[in-house]
């Protein structure tokens, strides 16, 4: 079974973000690196191809500025086979669906049995490009999986609801969209980290997939930001140490909320 | 200038109209002539009456077996290709409203403008409002495209207020495309408490409670206030408790009366998540934690310590 797993490599969460003042985009001229939300989505997609028998292998699609691979890579030392990098200068300023069509078409190159996005990425967080990938390669798709098994050409998945979860099935090919906790993420070995130096990754451009540069980036964003202001500062208020008497200061808080 | 008619998303939380779909349907009538649904699943007459009360005039219903995100965009599709085009579709910031959301952009080739917090006319503008950085800035987009314009919202981003009352004209609507995912079950979970992002007060765990067995505690505070258990996007990371969880950015935004962090740092992305709270209440061992900075009440401490106290002193009241 073949398993692409569409991956997103960000800036570090860890330290904090900024927009350029001009375009009014996210800044991703530093380090990027494996979002840790797709790290469940290579884990669970390692996990299905041996569970499968071990015929079959992971690709990783994902789509970048400047070449970046370093969260690439991060996902080939866990063990992904092969990677396909989308990286142009006319990507700048793409949004959730110019990103889906370039996505979408990387994929189809590779025709796999089964697509894994995770829910939605941590510095964007539009949540709908795993469903619009679904639907420019008209496949099924079951977001916001808890769990995924694959055979018979099935795929059986729990999908997170508000009241609990819905246990779902759907014919492959299909794309799965998978939250956090799903699985554990295996850390890679420096064996893997070795070997990931040495695997494929091929580079595309935008013209390589067939579309027009005016589909993607800012020209097909159709969408403008037309301010960026502080938003108001809250206060913060009385911060005490707690003597053993902490707890009594909270429920006078709450008794003066009336919440108690 | 006024929009002519929204359509809106409609879902149901227990056997009513969820509160998201009754915000944004309060907010559709401030902005649009007309406020029409689109809805699939059970009871839609029921449903249907109770939008009524919020302003809806027409409800269009969506049989299907399948999960919503194909059967509802392909017949709402079907009707703008039939030429009735609304002006806008608004969605919940919910599993069901990002899945039809994202299909039936891809059907239009329309941009989608997902997790705002609200939304305005200027002369020929649509603009949308959502928060970024730990609810640090607010960024307004414009709609560059045609209509209709599709933007999801937030949950408690409005006030959901009856008004308008219409008995709503209940249309079945042609759905040219079924899913082909078949719903084998549904689980329903026991929770008495109320839902996480509808609660009036919330009680969040994060990696400071030290392990899994310790979450209880936060379940435990829960119930005794009455509110509802979240979590840190650690934890859930961690697979301490599931994402349905979460408060963050990714995840949900909870804007409760009070809001109580256990063991919480206050990384950026659980500040976005709940600093539209009107009361933080933080315990917290470090006292550089960023959630210092937003809390009302912030207490140095031990949760280990501080919680059972804090049961204990709730017990029997």
């Amino acid at each position: 079974m073949n398993v692409v797993v569409c991956v997103k490599q960000i800036p570090d969460p860890a330290s904090p973000g900024s927009l350029d003042p001009e375009t009014k985009w996210l800044k991703r001229d530093g380090k990027l690196i494996l979002d840790e939300s797709d790290a469940y989505g290579v884990e669970m997609a390692l996990q299905l191809v041996t569970a499968a028998g071990g015929d079959g292998e992971v690709t990783l699609v994902s789509m970048a500025p400047n070449n970046e691979m370093g969260g690439l890579r991060t996902g080939l030392a866990m063990g992904a086979a092969k990677a396909i990098l989308v990286s142009d200068p006319a990507l700048a300023g793409s949004d959730a669906l110019s990103t889906a069509k370039v996505l979408a078409a990387a994929i189809k190159r590779v025709e796999p049995d089964l697509v894994i996005a995770a829910t939605e990425s941590t510095d964007g967080y539009t949540g709908t490009t795993p469903e619009q990938v679904a639907a420019l390669l008209d496949l099924p798709s079951i977001t916001f999986a808890k769990s995924i098994e694959t055979g018979d050409g099935k795929v059986k998945v729990q999908r997170q609801t508000e009241a609990g979860y819905d246990q779902c099935e759907a014919p492959l090919p299909a794309l799965v969209s998978v939250t956090a906790g799903v699985v554990e993420p295996r850390y890679p070995s420096f064996k893997g980290i070795m070997a990931a130096k040495s695997k494929p990754v091929e580079e595309l451009t935008v013209a390589d997939l067939g579309l027009d540069a005016d589909q993607v980036g800012a020209a097909g964003a159709r969408q403008e930001i037309v301010s960026v202001t502080a938003a108001p500062e809250r206060e913060a208020g009385e911060i005490i140490e707690d003597d053993g008497e902490g707890h009594l200061k909270i429920v006078q808080f709450l008794e003066s909320q009336k919440v108690i | 200038m006024s929009l002519s008619t929204i359509w809106v998303h409609a879902e149901v939380g227990g056997d009513k109209p969820s509160s998201i779909t009754l915000e944004i349907i309060t907010k559709a009538r401030s902005l649009a002539d007309t406020v029409e649904a689109f809805y699939a699943g059970d009871n839609a007459d029921a449903v249907a009456a109770e939008l009524g009360k919020y302003g809806v005039s027409k409800v269009y219903t969506v049989a299907t077996e399948s999960l919503q995100g194909v059967p509802v965009a392909s017949a709402m599709a079907k009707q703008i290709e039939d030429g009735n085009v609304p002006d806008l579709i608004m969605f919940g910031s919910t599993y069901e409203g990002r899945d039809v959301l994202g299909r039936l952009s891809v059907k239009l080739d329309r941009p989608v403008l997902t997790n705002n917090a609200d939304i305005r006319v200027e002369g020929d503008d649509v603009l949308v409002e959502t928060a970024i950085f730990g609810g640090a800035q607010l960024v307004t987009t414009a709609f560059r495209c045609e209509t209709p314009h599709l933007a999801s919202f937030r949950p408690k981003s409005f006030v959901a207020e009856e008004g308008g009352a219409a008995t709503p004209e209940v249309v079945a609507a042609d759905v040219p495309e079924d899913g082909k995912v078949t719903v084998l079950d549904r689980h329903v979970e026991e929770h008495s408490g109320p839902i996480l992002d509808e609660a009036n007060l919330v009680v969040s765990g994060g990696r400071g409670l030290g392990d899994a067995e310790k979450y209880q505690m936060v379940e435990d505070l829960a119930k005794v206030l009455k509110g509802a258990p979240g979590a840190s996007r650690a934890i859930v990371d961690a697979g301490w408790v599931p994402y349905s969880y979460q408060v963050g950015q990714t995840g949900k935004v909870v804007k409760p009366d009070v809001y109580i962090a256990l063991g919480i740092s206050g990384a950026t992305q659980h500040m976005v998540g709940m600093k539209g709270s009107k009361n933080i209440i933080a315990v917290n061992k470090d006292p550089e934690a960023p959630i210092f900075g937003v809390a009302d009440l912030g207490i140095i401490g031990d949760v280990h310590k501080v919680v059972p106290a804090l049961l204990e002193a709730l017990k029997g009241r």
